[in-house]
């Protein structure tokens, strides 16, 4: 086909190839452009968005064809590192780019917009971004970010040496972000690699039948090899924990999921867009699935793992004081059961990477939030020493706990190992959506009792956990959720039980939050029935019997100090008191509409339950005159690069500049552990600061100083200010080790936890995190819908290390939380796609409003705590809460769709 | 394997588009937003005839007591162009189609080709009398929009016929118009049911005709005749005269986006307030 002549960014270019081929794949493989992203392939995203002849489109939809003689414009035209435009440096000054994935098409959209209107309000923001989803950021620094960039002349922040901590400084990895320039799993240089497709079972459950592969390799020029179980050099078999690692990399006789693998074909690049994988050879018989926990553990059910009776994977229990007795001496008891829905990701980023062997090494390259447990996988699963292992996480675009499990990285393992060539696999929408984990779906049941004074007596919760057709994360979910079910408040007595029970699903595994946002509906929901049973006002009750410093947990951990909880509750009790006012005069008046208030408290344990989990950071002076912190925290949008930068130079008393990261590799950087249960800043923060505080030592010692010192980087030489006098040290005169460090320091913090006792008595956590969330909304008495209002965020961070990225966590969190709480619910095989699987979008999140609390924790690196998945948790029950509030009776099932909000409307009305 | 890799045709001649039709073998492509999502992870290897290079294909003009709506015609052009106001409520369903990069791609011909229960382009020129313009080698032919929809995703298109224009007549003009759809989010959302109305009165505020249509409730958008009818004569209380009853003919079903009593339930609501829209 004749070449398309166009051009992009204003420099001509001509393209090769089928007319009908998209203009994203153009861009990305023919030009090598990578700023424009594809996360769907099917317009619903705007990741790809650029401009064609000055209007907005999806690169995605438009064919090569349609080219000849038009301009294209993509991110990459619109600043550059050096020189970035006032919308970049707006987006970076407001936090507005996270994990970075959709901001090509954001700053994209954006300038279209400004090109129209350059000076647009909020609305006008929203509708002109509207196309573009975010699953990051919640949106309103992005509004701000747009809104702001018209007069954007503000410098970043540079904080003093040593006074980083609590800095709203830029993110330190950002600009990459807003230009376009970060490589994401799918954006490392296009090269020949054969690229990799995997064959799916189309069925939830299933056994199969291969036809004659070799045949079809020879009817397919250019595809090189089919792989299968028999090719997987070790262990078939893989898992995040190693006791129920139960997951075969490709099946072996049935599938359990639909989705599930069976085979991977690779070939060139070319080949592999032609192949239509409906002509790959195999016979599928399909079974009876298994589809709900109830079914499960039913008799004479089929078990999905002969080992696992009854198809539970696991069971969890924390028990204490006197329940029976407890609920004999109450006045009051509410009793209630929920239900909540899978619940996918969905990062904009699809899972990518591409992998090499190198001899009897090799090397991946790959989106994940957890570079060391990859490596020791995948060494099992090749049957290779670990050493000869490397896993490079590449930026990720957006996690939030399903890049913890292996995705892709068994493929491009045994394909590169076996086939000896470069490989890369990219998956498409569906793809990531029907393989990949998901929240658990739970069944919940509980009672709550109370005196009659409103004082918390006791109480006894059920969890099932639907936990897929293979482990994943299910212990961790079943252990954890038990400890957290009765919320943040004080029991006389206290019983919670949990299941996770296997079904013919996906997976579920890791999503923010670990089932607590799951028990979290539960309680949060039960107290509203409670307070208003025994006539306390629904916050008060939560001040009333709010944990505090001192008290036992249900656990019966006790803390000293650092418990910020009653102080979240207390800074919503403002606006709690205006918004009831203000909706009794409202909904006197409105005849169709309706409104209310609801709140909901939270707390989460940053780290593993109960297990040991180190974290190890390394820092050095290098003779060139840089600190460089080998920073093994994978940063997935949530800040860790630029929060461990901002401790390691307060630790060091240095400037920020001073320091340069060398980004996680299992070469280079040590094990700082997995990014999941809020544990970075906490755990490799406080690495950071131990290892960082030695090298201090360390450089003081060489100028004979005093720790009053400050210390700067000039050029190669070091000065210690001390006292008014000056030391100066050419480093380039001292010894260095063969890498060029004059002093290098190393530090591992494990968090002080005890294992639990049989009834889950003990410290699972050496630190929880506290927060209160006010959701206000307004519901349709006709349609059932729900329009939020405003969402107010109380949340006790310890520290804020950095107001920003503190803020953009409590934001994204809370989108996550109204998706979960108001649309996602994910069905195998009726929606693996963003057109029905539905998340917020711009218009869907609320002004929110966040009320920083500093308990000041004693152990966190200068107090500081996680947050990343507390945010979450209150959201969905706050929201709950509000809809009871304002139909007069509650929703049960998540996700509160206009069905079910009708209902309560009814059920409210008539009561 | 690149080699036998799909045929791609944009011809600028609509005669010459016509002949290539004729054979039979090629898939039309206009603004491409229904086309590719259909072929995710899909090998891209179809006889393709793109038909946006076409001259006299977009755009909106009068001929002969009708509104021409050339077949390009995109979203953003229906929301930019200035029309007269019985074509509001087709502006408004055209502004919640996708984001602003569907719209400026996806035409109305492909809305109506495509021919979901969803398509938000269905009800409002319903509510407008509208009908489509069909030509083949053969000629052109007119039919009325609601003849031309049979069923799901399905219409009275010959396999060699291209839609070339939407007709909508002069009649309604003055008509006030309105449009509504519920969905499940702000942004980017497929209707889960969707109402557009036209009515007219007379200087008093008395309904002399009405048209009214609703989308997503059966498998080809409708139109409420009996309602319609029911209408006539009354005023600006008018929409207190809808009833279940006015709803019959609907069925709606069952799925990802919502359940039937979901949707029987919105179908009256969003009746009642396209109508109540139209006359305040
Ligand atoms: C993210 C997203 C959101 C969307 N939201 C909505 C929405 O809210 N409401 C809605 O109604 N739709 C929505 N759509 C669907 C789509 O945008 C519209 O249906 C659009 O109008 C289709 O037009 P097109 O030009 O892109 O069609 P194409 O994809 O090019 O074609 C659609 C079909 O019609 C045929 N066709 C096109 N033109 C002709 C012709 N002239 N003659 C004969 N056959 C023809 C094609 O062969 C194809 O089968 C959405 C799509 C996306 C990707
Ligand atoms: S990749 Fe084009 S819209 Fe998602
Ligand atoms: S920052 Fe928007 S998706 Fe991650």
């Amino acid at each position: 086909m004749s070449r398309i002549e166009f051009t992009v960014n204003g420099a001509a270019v001509g393209v090769d190839g089928p007319h009908l081929r998209r203009l994203s794949d153009v861009l990305r493989l023919d030009l090598g452009m990578t700023g424009t992203k594809v996360g769907c392939d099917a317009g619903d995203c705007g990741a790809c968005s650029v401009l064609l002849d000055d209007e907005l489109v999806c690169a995605c939809l438009v064919p090569l064809g349609r080219l000849a003689g038009k301009h294209v414009v993509t991110v990459e035209g619109l600043g550059d590192d050096d020189d970035l435009s006032r919308l970049q440096r707006s987006f970076l000054h407001h936090g507005a780019a996270q994990c970075g994935i959709c901001t090509p098409g954001m700053v994209v959209a954006a300038e279209a917009l400004l090109a129209r209107v350059p000076h647009p309000g909020e609305k006008e923001v929203e509708d002109a971004l509207g196309g573009v989803l975010c699953r990051c950021t919640g949106y309103r620094k992005i509004v701000d970010a747009v809104m702001g960039a018209p007069d954007f002349d503000l410098a970043g922040a540079s904080p003093a040496p040593g006074k980083a901590i609590g800095q709203r400084v830029e993110r330190v990895d950002g600009v990459p972000k807003v230009t376009g320039r970060d490589i994401f799993g799918d954006d490392q240089t296009p090269d020949d690699s054969l690229v990799l497709k995997v064959i799916r079972s189309p069925h939830h459950r299933a056994t199969f039948q291969f036809g004659d592969l070799e045949r079809f390799i020879v009817d397919h020029p250019g595809i090189e090899a089919v792989l299968t179980a028999s090719d997987v050099p070790g262990r078939n078999r893989f898992g995040v924990i190693p006791a129920t690692a139960d997951q075969p990399v490709f099946a072996e006789h049935e599938t359990r999921f639909r989705g599930e693998a069976v085979a991977l074909v690779a070939g060139d690049k070319g080949s592999m867009e032609a192949l239509d994988l409906e002509s790959f050879p195999v016979a599928w018989t399909e079974l009876a699935p298994i589809t709900d926990p109830e079914t499960a553990m039913a008799d004479g059910v089929h078990l999905i793992h002969q080992s696992r009776e009854r198809n539970v994977l696991v069971r969890g229990l924390v028990r204490r004081g006197d329940v029976d007795a407890a609920f004999a001496n109450a006045d009051t008891v509410v009793e209630s059961e929920y239900a909540t829905a899978f619940v996918e990701h969905a990062y904009i980023e699809p899972e990518a990477g591409s992998a090499r062997r190198d001899g009897d090494r090799i090397t991946i390259q790959v989106t994940t939030q957890t570079p060391h447990m990859d490596r020791t996988e995948v060494a099992a699963i090749l049957d290779i020493d670990a050493g000869a292992v490397r896993i490079i996480p590449t930026a990720v675009g957006g996690g939030f706990g399903s890049k913890l499990d292996m995705s892709v990285q068994p493929f491009l393992a045994i394909a590169a190992w076996k086939l000896g060539k470069p490989v890369r696999i990219t998956y498409t929408r569906p793809e990531s959506m029907m393989s990949t984990t998901k929240r658990h779906p739970s069944r919940l049941r509980a009672r709550i009792a109370a005196r009659s004074n409103g004082e918390l007596l006791a109480m006894e919760f059920f969890g099932t956990f639907d936990t897929g057709a293979y482990a994943s994360w299910g212990p961790t979910v079943a252990n954890r959720a038990p400890v957290h079910a009765g919320g943040p408040y004080v029991y006389e007595a206290y019983h919670a039980e949990t299941m996770a029970v296997h079904t013919n699903s996906p997976p579920s595994g890791a999503f923010r939050g670990f089932g607590v946002p799951q028990s979290a509906v539960c309680q949060e929901s039960l107290f509203d029935e409670l307070a208003d049973a025994v006539g306390i006002d629904r916050l008060q009750f939560r001040i009333r019997n709010s944990l505090t410093a001192g008290e036992p947990t249900v656990t019966g951990q006790v803390f000293e100090s650092g418990v910020g909880f009653r102080e979240c509750l207390e800074a919503l009790q403002p606006g709690w008191e205006r918004a009831r006012a203000e909706n009794a005069i409202y909904n006197a008046t409105s005849p169709t509409t309706r409104r209310g208030v609801g709140v909901a408290g939270m707390w989460y344990g940053c780290g593993n339950t109960a297990l040991p989990n180190p974290s190890t950071m390394k820092v050095g002076l290098h003779r060139e005159g840089r600190i460089v912190l080998f920073q093994g925290a994978v940063d997935i949008g949530q800040g860790a690069n630029t929060a461990m930068t901002q401790i390691c130079a307060d630790a060091l008393g240095m400037d920020m500049a001073s320091i340069s990261l060398v980004g996680a590799d299992t070469e280079t950087t040590p094990d700082a552990g997995k990014t999941s249960a809020s544990r970075q800043t906490f755990v490799s923060g406080n690495a950071t600061f131990e290892a960082s505080r030695r090298l201090r030592v360390q450089l003081l010692a060489m100028g004979d100083a005093s720790d009053d010192a400050y210390l700067e980087l000039s050029g190669n030489r070091l000065v210690i200010h001390d006292q008014g006098a000056s030391t100066v040290l050419v480093l380039p005169d001292l010894a260095a080790d063969q890498d060029g460090f004059v002093a290098l320091t190393e530090a591992t913090f494990d968090p002080p936890t005890t294992p639990l006792d049989e009834f889950g008595q003990g410290e699972p956590y050496a630190v929880f995190g506290f927060g209160a969330q006010m959701a206000e909304l307004e519901i349709d008495l006709e349609l059932g819908t729900v329009r939020l209002r405003r969402i107010t965020a109380a949340h006790d961070v310890g520290k804020a290390v950095n107001p920003t990225l503190v803020e953009g966590q409590i934001e994204g969190g809370i989108a996550q939380g109204i998706g979960m709480a108001l649309m996602e619910e994910y069905v195998p095989g009726r929606n693996e796609n963003l057109h029905d699987y539905l998340i917020p979008t711009f218009g869907d999140v609320p002004e929110i409003v966040t009320i920083l609390i500093e308990s000041n924790d004693p152990i966190g690196p200068y107090g500081a705590k996680g947050i990343g998945e507390h945010t979450l948790i209150p959201t969905a029950p706050a929201i709950l809460n509000a809809i009871r509030d304002a139909a007069g009776a509650p929703v049960r099932a998540l996700p509160a769709t206009p069905a079910r909000v009708l209902d309560a409307i009814r059920r409210g009305l008539v009561s | 394997m690149a080699t036998d890799i799909a045929e791609f045709i944009a011809p600028t001649d609509l005669s010459h588009a016509l002949d290539i039709l004729a054979q039979g073998r090629h898939t039309i492509l206009a603004g491409g937003t229904d086309f590719y999502p259909a072929r995710v992870g899909r090998p891209l290897t179809e006889p393709v005839i793109d038909i946006t290079g076409i001259d006299g294909l977009r755009g909106i003009n009068r001929v002969e007591g009708f509104h021409r709506i050339g077949t390009l015609t995109t979203w953003s052009d229906l929301i930019t162009t200035e029309l007269p106001p019985g074509f509001d409520g087709l502006k408004m369903a055209a502004g919640q189609i996708g984001g602003i990069q569907i719209q400026n791609v996806g035409t109305i011909g492909g809305n109506l080709c495509n021919a979901s229960p969803a398509a938000d382009g269905i009800p409002p020129l319903l509510a407008l009398d509208a009908s489509v313009e069909l030509a083949s080698p053969a000629g052109t032919r007119v039919v009325a929009l609601e003849e031309f929809l049979t069923g799901y995703r399905s219409t009275s298109r010959q396999p060699g016929e291209l839609l070339t224009a939407v007709l909508v007549p002069e009649e309604f003009d003055d008509a006030t118009s309105s449009f509504w759809k519920l969905g499940s989010r702000a942004y980017l959302v497929i209707s889960v049911a969707m109402v557009a109305a036209t009515i007219v009165c007379d200087a008093d505020g008395t309904i002399e005709t009405a048209r009214v249509a609703i989308g997503a409730c059966s498998p080809v958008a409708k139109r409420l005749h009996a309602l319609e009818a029911d209408l006539a004569g009354r005023h600006g209380d008018a929409a207190d005269a809808v009833t279940v009853e006015h709803l019959a003919d609907l069925s709606p079903i069952d799925d990802i986006r919502a359940g039937v009593d979901e949707r029987r339930n919105a179908a009256l609501h969003l009746v009642r307030r396209t109508v109540a829209s139209c006359l305040s």
